[in-house]
């Protein structure tokens, strides 16, 4: 399965590699065209079968996830670090990590309970009291194996956790796999309009990836494909989970860093309805995605951001369902047919 | 122009939401301008050409206010939201909003004690009196924005939105007073100021200027235990030098006092600790524009009840007429 | 080209964000001296072109160094002192410095706060917050109103000292120092063969939040950009995991705000110089005019090089001479390798073997 693939590939912001290698691999004897740039995001372009001239519709969907990076080097052969993108401090006590090019093991050390005091425990442990310990005894060898600067990740494996019913699936980095698996399941489609996949780098260092992409596109009209919060456990106030696990895709009206376009959400509900798939609305007003960075892009871009509720997003393991990723890309692949009958351009 | 300034500030029109507002605002300029048209994210721009051989001028004021947007339908038909810009908790509570349609709702503390203690909009809802979320939820994802009817004290006025609809009406004023000027000047009305500029971005890429001026209101620092700033009502229009998203360009802070000086028109010099407005993303497009604002002094800004002097807002008017006829050297 | 005399020059020159005037004509006429063409863009960069030698079309590289520096702003008079803005000095070095007031004449200053003697207990402990100080020129409330007014400038007052260990320490070596480092680097390039344009610039209002960067790259357009600025240097009450060795500089930045393959090549010609640079780690874009340039228009490959700095943003930054000398010498090697090769090496390899 290729969300299997991508959640257990290597991809912090600004270490993409892998990610970027699987998606190519997965989409290049479908498209027309792929391309790199300067930041790394990976574009493609499959040419719609409509007469010119057609709609240019950027689907955006982020390669990078939350991470480390290797600062600092101690003589005992630990390794101080700093979190790549917004990882809670509280996540990192006690994780087991991959570091650097050659994937090492790694764990996060913690103190141990017996060793600590009741109001200490009452602390949170920041980052640079942590270290990653891959077994060295010394700075001189750590150094042989892993490089200042080097990237890591949290070491979670992929695993199906219910065949039916929600159909639910953990692994890392869900946010964004699960976008850019929908993303490229949607190859399979025919469209008559022109669909520029741009699988972005960096999106957690403030949408840096899809901004120069959008720039390079200059597309009419974007979709940003997200793996988005999902906050559904017990709450003793009466307030939003944001969204749903098994509600279906997630359609954005208004987050932090954009408005919807209007017309492309009534477009979605159209053809939820008309397909008959579930959807729900993320909760208004909370996160940020590309669409912020795509919709500023030169005169403006209509641009809506659907996501893939997703438990747990930001910490060594996350959680969806499979029934809803396959919705979203459902509902995608109609939304994309729809498009050149209905959208009207502004 | 008192009845405009209030038919302007009681309109609805958060940050995301203008139509209302806009087609106030276009019903004001269509018989003014030589062309008129709205962007993609929904800019309206009014241009007046010139008699030529002058310079491309963007005047842009925002037409958008904070507001709130409904983020989730309790149980019991509740409401619960997020802010649309810059909203202050300590100034919603007992508060009114409106929504696009035209209800009312009433936004209340879960607690008057907790509240007081730690005044968060998470402690805030809104009540349509609705009885249950099947009858509310269609409120989901609406925007509202505040109400409070405008009030003439004189001299003074009193509204909401005067940020920045007050601008808004210097703008429609200086339209349609200007004659005999050298320059293309694209009157802009912007969207999404007050979440971040992205109106006036996106509009000045589209249309490149050579010069561009924000309208906007800035801090009276004259009331009680106010931070010590020289800004205060009625003593003229201020001149930007500085806020914290932008240095106005020294050449059109220059000019606009030069201006100012030849024509007798009083101003202050406006230097600001806070804040920023559409000529902080002007001056950023493409290579580069030179950019100025001309500012309102506004007392109780992002509240419901914001006051202005309309001596301020006059010679505002006729500060940016004494600017557009010059031929603008930086 | 004596680099302390430079150094003092540009140090001692006021150019606060927004307002480079003066310290640009500095820099024009510096890099007059050895460039091709000088010249000035909208918001004030200062834009130096070195032709290259290679066949046209060239590919290009922008250098970017800021030459804004921060200080403070006349917010308001009362009585005979004056009220100022600002936002980048620790509150607590502001105390009992003097300065400059940039009005219709420049005018000595002090910053003063009342005496600790007749202050309440437990007063005198605290820091002053700076909206809580004062600006005292010595005048009369008629003289102050004739001669300064909101808006007007003030920097800080203090030449360039030279310190022993070759270093030196005064105000606005950040970023002052790095652009005496690219004009060093012109110097160099006068000297040698270089295939490829180079662009170097002298941005305004970095402080502000790279603005001249991120206008001055969208005109121009370069294949690749190197911004220069300075980093922190080990010294107390700094934490000994972000700071290094004066002397050992410039830090090559490492992250994903820099092209790796760039910043690979950089390790290397620093290595063919016999030069051993640090590798300066940063998990999140640092505040420099290299953030800009790498998210221009449709994305450029990006590097910083980073002098290290003690008390970075107060009035007596200090930095070794022998520093800014590395930085100019490895930035003219860098530029006199890039040939016909180096554009195309910076992709990423999508392991399709059909490619």
């Amino acid at each position: 399965m290729l969300l299997e693939q991508l959640s257990n590939a290597f991809g912090p912001s600004g270490c993409e590699d892998e990610v970027r290698r699987i998606l190519a691999r997965a989409v290049h004897d479908k498209v027309d065209h792929l391309q790199t740039d300067a930041l790394g995001n990976l574009i493609a372009l499959k040419r719609g079968s409509g007469p010119e001239p057609r709609l240019k519709v950027m689907v955006d969907a982020h390669m990078d996830e939350v991470g480390l990076m290797v600062t600092r080097f101690d003589k005992n052969g630990l390794m101080g670090f700093r979190v790549v993108g917004g990882v809670d401090d509280r996540l990192l006590l006690a994780k087991r990590v991959v570091v650097g090019c050659d994937r090492i093991r790694g764990v996060i050390t913690a103190p141990p309970i017996h060793l600590t005091k009741a109001e200490q425990r009452q602390q949170v442990i920041k980052v640079d009291q942590l270290a990653i310990d891959i077994g060295a005894s010394s700075d001189d060898e750590a150094k042989g194996l892993v490089k200042m600067g080097d990237y890591g990740t949290f070491d979670t494996r992929f695993e199906i956790l219910s065949e039916d019913g929600l159909r639910t699936v953990k692994g890392k980095a869900f946010d964004d796999r699960a976008g850019c698996a929908v993303a490229a399941a949607l190859v399979d489609g025919e469209y008559a309009v022109d669909l520029l996949l741009a699988f972005s780098a960096q999106e957690e260092m403030g949408m840096r990836g899809a901004k120069v992409a959008a720039f390079r596109i200059d597309p009419d009209v974007a979709f940003a494909l997200e793996g988005t919060i999902c906050d559904d456990m017990p709450k003793k106030a009466d307030v939003s989970p944001t969204t749903e696990l098994g509600k279906g895709p997630a359609i954005t009206l208004m987050d932090r860093s954009f408005f919807a376009d209007k017309s492309l959400v009534r477009l979605l509900i159209d053809t939820a309805e008309a397909n008959g798939i579930p959807y729900q609305f993320k909760q208004p007003g909370v996160g940020s995605t590309d669409a912020g960075a795509i919709h500023l892009s030169r005169t403006g871009v209509p641009s809506i951001t659907v996501a893939v509720p997703c438990r747990y997003i930001h910490t060594p393991v996350s959680l969806l369902s499979l029934s809803d990723l396959d919705h979203m890309v459902e509902l995608m692949k109609a939304a994309l047919q729809a498009l050149s009958h209905q959208w009207q351009k502004a | 122009m008192k009845d405009l300034i209030r038919r302007l500030t009681e309109a609805y029109g958060p940050s995301g939401h203008e139509e209302q507002i806009r087609d106030i605002i276009r019903a004001e300029v269509q018989p003014l301008a030589d062309d008129v048209r709205v962007d993609v994210l929904g800019n309206l721009m009014a241009l007046k050409k010139g008699s030529g051989g002058g310079k491309k001028v963007m005047l842009a004021a925002h037409m958008d206010e904070i507001g709130l947007i409904i983020s989730y339908v309790d149980e019991q038909g509740f409401l619960r939201f997020q802010p649309i810009g810059g909203v202050d908790a300590t100034t919603l509570a007992g508060g009114r909003v409106q929504f696009a349609d035209g209800s009312t709702g009433v936004i209340a503390a879960e607690n008057r004690q907790e509240f007081k203690k730690d005044p968060e909009l998470t402690r805030l809802f809104i009540d349509v009196g609705a009885t249950s979320r099947d009858e509310a939820k269609a409120r989901l994802g609406q925007a509202v924005g505040f109400v409070r009817p405008f009030a003439d004290l004189g001299q003074r006025i009193v509204a909401k939105a005067l940020d920045d609809r007050i601008s808004c009406a210097i703008l429609i004023e200086v339209l349609r007073r200007l004659e005999d000027s050298l320059h293309e000047v694209y009157f802009v009305f912007s969207v999404q100021e007050e979440v971040g500029l992205r109106g006036a971005q996106t509009c000045a890429y589209g249309l490149d200027p050579d010069l561009g001026i924000a309208v906007d209101i800035t801090v009276a620092a004259d009331t009680p235990e106010a931070k010590k700033l020289a800004m205060k009502l009625g003593a003229g229009p201020c001149i930007k030098i500085m806020d914290s998203g932008m240095l106005a360009h020294p050449g059109v802070k220059d000019a606009m006092i030069r201006v100012a000086e030849a024509n007798g028109i009083p101003y202050q010099l406006e230097v600001l600790d806070r804040g920023s407005t559409d000529a902080a993303a002007i001056q950023l497009v493409r290579g580069g524009v030179p950019a100025g604002c001309v500012s309102v002094a506004c007392r109780y800004y992002h509240t419901p009840s914001e006051m202005v002097d309309m001596g301020d807002v006059e010679n505002s008017v006729k500060l940016l007429l004494a600017i557009l006829k010059t031929s603008i050297e930086l | 080209m004596d680099t302390v005399l430079l150094l003092k020059r540009l140090s001692e020159a006021h150019g606060l964000s927004g307002y480079e005037q003066e310290v640009r004509q500095l820099v024009v006429e510096e890099f007059s001296r050895t460039a091709n063409e000088v010249r000035t863009d909208t918001l004030g960069n200062v834009i130096a072109v070195k032709s290259g030698t290679g066949p046209e079309p060239r590919p290009s590289i922008m250098l970017a160094t800021h030459m804004d520096e921060i200080g403070l702003i006349v917010s308001e008079l009362e009585k005979s002192f004056i009220h100022f803005e600002q936002s980048s000095y620790d509150d607590r070095v502001l105390l009992g410095q003097e300065v400059l007031v940039h009005g219709r004449r420049t005018l000595t200053g002090v910053i003063g706060a009342r005496p600790p003697h007749v202050l309440p207990p437990g007063e005198s402990d605290k820091p002053i917050p700076y909206d809580k100080l004062l600006i005292d020129v010595g005048l009369t409330s008629e003289e102050l109103a004739r001669l300064v007014r909101v808006g007007d400038l003030i920097t800080m007052k203090g030449d360039l000292i030279e310190l022993k260990g070759g270093l030196v320490a005064g105000k606005a070596l950040d970023n002052r120092a790095s652009v005496v480092a690219a004009a060093i680097c012109l110097e160099e390039l006068t000297r040698l063969h270089h295939r490829w344009d180079v662009f170097v610039v002298a941005t305004v209002q970095e402080e502000e939040g790279m603005k001249g960067a991120i206008t001055s790259t969208y005109s121009l357009q370069p294949d690749v950009g190197i911004a220069i600025d300075v980093t922190w240097a080990k010294q107390p009450g700094a934490p000994d995991e972000y700071t290094y060795d004066l002397g050992k500089g410039p830090t090559i930045g490492l992250g994903p705000n820099f092209h790796p393959v760039l910043q690979e090549a950089l390790v290397e010609t620093a290595k063919s110089l016999e030069m051993s640079i640090p590798l300066e780690p940063a998990a999140r874009p640092p505040g420099t005019d290299a953030h800009a340039i790498q998210v221009s228009r449709a994305g450029i490959p990006a590097a910083l090089l980073s002098i290290p700095q003690r008390n970075m943003h107060t009035p007596v930054e200090t930095v070794s001479i022998r520093d800014v000398e590395r930085t100019g010498r490895l930035l003219a090697a860098f530029i006199g390798r890039l040939d016909d090769a180096f554009l195309p090496s910076l992709t990423w390899d999508l392991g399709l073997e059909e490619e």
